[in-house]
């Protein structure tokens, strides 16, 4: 596993790559396509991205909580919090490349 | 659903390209997708992608575990498998919550 944190930068990049347009050009496209989302999230839309995911957001209830270390009881106020579902063509994707790193990484598997 | 609409691709796509009137709806469209397509070969490739004021997005690992079938009771082996996941960032819970203060962290 290579371990490394993709950033915004490295989404323009990609986009300065493969679209040609110029990096600044790039950046600001990356961070438009990033706010409207969140946009679109905050004024309580759902953003189903085909192949990809959806950003849904929910209306939570109060509950009772419990801190844990000290286990007192505290009420969780009522609040939106966004739900994150991934579409089946990532999730298998994301699957099957770990599943074939790791096969790779003990060859001597007896079992094939 | 109680409130709000759908924003599908397409719509994304025509909200970014009304903001960048100089641009191809076919470029914006590529856009979209390069963005997309960066994110998941990023998960797929073992690594996490992280939007200040957006999110992070993970990938999660589940080892094997032995589980039943609910029906029939018989133990059964599950694979060790790899799932996304997306933690929702500081910022966007702050704007979905305006006033009230940030309790988890």
């Amino acid at each position: 596993m290579t371990g490394k944190t993709v950033t915004r930068a490295d989404l323009a990049e990609s986009v300065f790559r493969k679209v040609g347009l110029s990096r600044a050009e790039s950046a600001e496209l990356v961070e438009t396509i990033i706010d409207e989302i969140c946009n679109a999230i905050v004024r309580g839309e759902s953003v189903k991205l085909s192949s990809f995911a959806t950003f849904q957001v929910r209306d939570k209830n109060e509950r009772i909580g419990r801190n844990p270390k000290t286990g007192e009881e505290v009420p969780i106020s009522p609040r939106r919090v966004m739900t994150f579902k991934a579409s089946n063509v990532l999730k298998q994707r994301i699957l099957k490349s770990h599943q074939q790193r790791k096969a790779k990484q003990k060859p001597a598997s007896p079992a094939t | 659903m109680t409130e709000g609409e759908d924003v599908i691709k397409s719509e994304l796509v025509q909200i970014v390209a009304a903001r960048n009137p100089h641009l191809y709806h076919r470029d914006v469209e590529n856009i979209v997708n390069a963005v997309l397509d960066e994110i998941t070969d990023a998960l797929a490739g073992g690594n996490r992608v992280e939007l200040r004021g957006f999110g992070a997005f993970s990938v999660k690992n589940r080892p094997s575990r032995s589980g039943r079938n609910p029906r029939t009771g018989d133990a059964v082996f599950v694979e060790e498998k790899w799932v996304p996941f997306f933690k929702t960032g500081k910022e966007l819970r702050e704007r979905l919550n305006p006033g009230q203060a940030d309790e988890d962290d």
